[in-house]
């Protein structure tokens, strides 16, 4: 079984409980205005802008027009990804469960788990449940977690089909409101709103990310309807508060704004009034 | 910030190993020193005793050893020419508190106030190299018997900050060296509280960390100190265990010894010194020059345990000897070796490779580190030392963590600082290295402040690094107000203020300025194990 992956970060702090392996798969259904990696979002069409561009020869079209990244002539400069007019890149690459797992099991004595992100995992949700599968089903490695970090944007079955190896689910709640989330994606947030009901109701949602961005969905009645929502839902839930960063963000008309500090923890102390969250700000 | 160079220090360094200075030099130094502005009473006092000894005579060595100790191929820790107190010592306090001391005329104390005051009156009489005690118990163990459950947590908090602060203010040294766990308990956890609440730079903690006994629990409190205060070291309680029995503790500068016992002295090795003043191949180097500067490393360690043992008589006299709160049969010595970076990268470049085959970064490189770690092991086990009966007749091998006066060459077994690489492949480096020092290694660990909000993430990698056969370790924060300079903590701020001849209590501080200067060790290279953006990169 493979899967399209981006790429691999051995030790990660920000994924998910402890210390974790995290699998970053290309592809995904929401085109965000705010993505911090857009060039995770589209599989590679060959169309071979960047081949040319490559300041170290790394990149050649093979004999069916297909573009190929050899990896030990890499510099990591990373000029084919600002030069992708597809928001895309070359280097994301099929690997097979055993790959993975491999690199899994020499850093596993130091992990609480492992997390699959994106782009968004759940576009290779088989994938994703070959991975967990092999991981649960390994003696050294059974005691590890199996996360998923999502944007929300699944179908039931997906979550069905992930539940017998999933130990939690970390969802992007873009917006609650349906029109301004659709500004923000390109989507409806109708999947993600069931996504969290679900999710909670299989007793797999372990964390709901709020991600700010000033003056577009921080807007403190539609904060407290936020609030309101996720503590009827759930009055301990985790939510993670997170500021918009313009870290690797594609140029956006006008400006997208980052949030204060201030005004992220006013959006903390407003979402206390609903319920006793664990809110965490980021 | 541009530095000036805060000290020059005459007494210390420089002197020659022969029959002993002669009048008219010691005059000129000892002007020097108690004149030096830089220096507090404390530190001229103190230096000036170390002066004194160097009009006597070094204790006789020969021609070959000499020469490599006036070249720094080896190193005396300059210690002086007569010791007179063994260099670490590690007294059996709960013995001294079950029984009481005579010369002192304690009796055996019976509550938690005479516990306390019983353990400060001692700490000002325990003599070390550094002249302050490098010991000063475990404590959770040695004050066990005088909390039970009738002592609340803010009695018991309130009475460990006034003897936390006494401990800071009356043995200002950053080697004072106390120890904690591997069973949790109500005093380990009101140490960690006292400790986050005061942010001082003494004293010094391990925490002592068994994976079946340690709960989770109590290492991330552990770990949330360490973002505090960059505090406490954590050391593989199994390991130490098997090396030294339960009766262990680690000290000073993250040396680990035996209870009621110590090190007599310490002498290190320059690795790199001795790669350079070798020709030829990495196996000529492991069967001929390592072994010879192994034995005149071993030869001075001999010299200098006779002239404590013998000359001086330390263990003759010493009360801590006479009451049994020390035995010499529990004492070793402290064979060191740092450079190791260097050396392998000499090794490899005489060997045609090119330099991005070094250490930390390649195969081969870490496959020859390995082989020389080993060859060193073997040679210092196969060399009988006398009274050395805590390490069975033989020296404990130690990656010293360097001093001030270094240049050029890296602590230990560690990889250069900026130079380390992604932190699985750090600690798969470094731990193949970690059994063979008994005596203690201590690598430093950079992480980022993301980890601030994840301390659960920084207990896996603890329990990851001892399952992958680390001896010892210590985080430090890249936010921290402190810093750890070689080994022992200071503060940033005591650091300015030694540049700033403004006047600084630790004689610690003295040294990490030294280091600071030559090193840049502030600008050590942080480990970024995640990041806020998730980018897969």
């Amino acid at each position: 079984m493979k899967g399209l992956v981006t790429n691999t970060i051995t030790f990660s702090t920000v994924d998910g409980p402890g210390n974790r392996f995290v699998v970053f798969l290309q592809g995904c259904n929401f085109n965000c205005v705010a993505c911090h990696n857009p060039y995770t979002i589209n599989v590679c069409n060959d169309c071979g802008e960047c081949v040319d561009t490559c300041p170290s020869g790394a990149l050649t079209l093979d004999a069916i027009g297909a573009v190929q990244w050899n990896e030990s002539a890499c510099t990591g400069g990373d000029t084919c990804i600002s030069v992708c007019p597809y928001d895309s890149t070359p280097k994301a690459r099929y690997a097979e469960v055993a790959d993975l797992v491999a690199k899994i099991r020499r850093a596993a004595p130091f992990l609480s788990g492992i997390t699959v992100s994106g782009g968004e995992a759940t576009q290779q949700t088989e994938f994703v449940h070959a991975l967990f599968s092999a991981v649960k089903a390994d003696q050294e490695l059974c005691l590890l977690t199996c996360f998923v970090d999502s944007n929300g944007a699944a179908a039931p079955d997906t979550w069905l089909a992930l539940s017998d190896t999933m130990d939690g689910a970390m969802i992007d709640l873009k917006c609650l409101d349906p029109e301004i989330h659709r500004t923000m994606t390109g989507q409806p947030n109708d999947m993600v709103l069931a996504s969290i009901h679900q999710l909670h109701a299989m007793g797999l949602l372990y964390e709901v990310r709020l991600l700010l961005l000033a003056g577009i969905n921080d807007d403190p009645a539609l904060l407290r309807s936020t609030a309101a929502w996720l503590a009827d839902i759930d009055p301990e839930m985790r939510v993670k508060v997170i500021g918009f960063r313009n870290h690797g963000v594609r140029p956006h008309d006008p400006p997208l704004i980052e949030p204060s500090p201030d005004s992220l923890h006013s959006a903390a102390e407003l979402l206390f009034e609903f319920a006793q969250f664990d809110v965490c700000v980021i | 910030m541009a530095r000036k160079r805060p000290l020059a220090l005459p007494s210390l360094y420089g002197q020659p190993y022969g029959p002993g200075m002669e009048m008219n030099e010691f005059q000129e130094r000892a002007r020097m020193l108690v004149q030096d502005r830089n220096l507090g009473y404390d530190q001229r006092l103190r230096r000036l005793a170390v002066l004194a000894t160097e009009v006597l005579p070094y204790p006789a060595i020969s021609e070959a050893c000499r020469e490599a100790l006036d070249k720094r191929v080896i190193c005396d820790m300059y210690e002086g020419h007569a010791p007179y107190t063994a260099r670490y010592i590690l007294p059996d306090y709960e013995k001294a508190i079950r029984q009481g001391l005579s010369f002192l005329e304690l009796p055996p104390p019976t509550d938690l106030d005479d516990a306390l005051a019983f353990l400060q009156i001692m700490y000002a009489h325990v003599p070390s190299v550094t002249t302050y005690p490098v010991y000063l118990g475990d404590l959770d163990k040695v004050l066990g018997p005088f909390v039970d459950a009738a002592t609340s947590d803010e009695e018991l908090d309130r009475k460990l900050r006034r003897f936390w602060i006494g401990i800071d203010r009356m043995i200002p040294d950053a080697f004072a060296h106390l120890d904690i766990g591997p069973n949790d308990s109500r005093i380990a956890r009101s140490i960690l509280r006292v400790e986050r609440s005061l942010r001082q730079s003494v004293p010094n903690i391990t925490l002592k960390v068994d994976p079946v006994l340690t709960p989770d629990d109590l290492i991330e409190d552990a770990v949330r100190t360490v973002f505090e205060t960059g505090k406490p070291h954590f050391v593989n309680h199994p390991m130490m265990v098997a090396d030294h029995g339960e009766g262990y503790a680690a000290v000073s500068c993250y040396n680990s010894l035996k209870i009621g016992g110590g090190a007599h002295t310490l002498a290190r090795l320059n690795l790199k010194e001795v790669a350079l003043r070798h020709t030829g191949s990495a196996d000529e180097f492991l069967a001929t020059t390592l072994p010879t500067f192994v034995e005149l490393t071993a030869e001075l360690i001999e010299a200098r345990i006779r002239s404590l043992v013998e000359q001086q008589g330390f263990f003759e006299t010493h009360w801590l000897a006479a009451e049994g709160v020390i035995d010499i049969d529990r004492f070793s010595a402290m064979f060191g070796i740092f450079g190791l970076a260097e050396c392998v990268n000499l090794l490899m470049s005489y060997e045609g490779h090119d330099e991005t085959a070094r250490y930390g970064h390649d195969a081969t490189a870490d496959a020859l580190s390995r082989r020389i770690i080993e060859r060193v092991a073997e040679l210092v086990a196969a060399r009988p030392m006398p009274y050395c009966n805590g390490g069975a007749g033989r020296c404990y091998l130690h990656s010293q963590s360097g001093i001030d006066l270094d240049k050029g060459v890296t602590a230990g077994t560690r990889i250069p600082v900026g130079d380390e690489p992604a932190m699985l492949e750090h600690i798969m480096t470094c731990a193949p290295h970690h059994r063979h020092f008994a005596s203690g290694v201590s690598d430093i660990f950079h992480v980022d402040e993301t980890a601030l909000r994840n301390p659960q993430a920084i207990v896996d990698i603890i329990r990851g690094a001892f399952t992958s056969g680390m001896r010892d370790f210590t985080f430090n924060l890249d936010s921290n107000e402190f810093v750890r300079i070689t080994g022992y903590l200071v503060r940033k701020s005591d650091l300015a203020a030694v540049a700033e001849h403004t006047g600084v209590r630790h004689g610690s501080d003295y040294l990490a300025a030294g280091s600071e200067d030559e090193f840049h060790l502030t600008q050590r290279a942080v480990k970024r194990i995640g990041c806020n953006e998730r980018e897969p990169r």
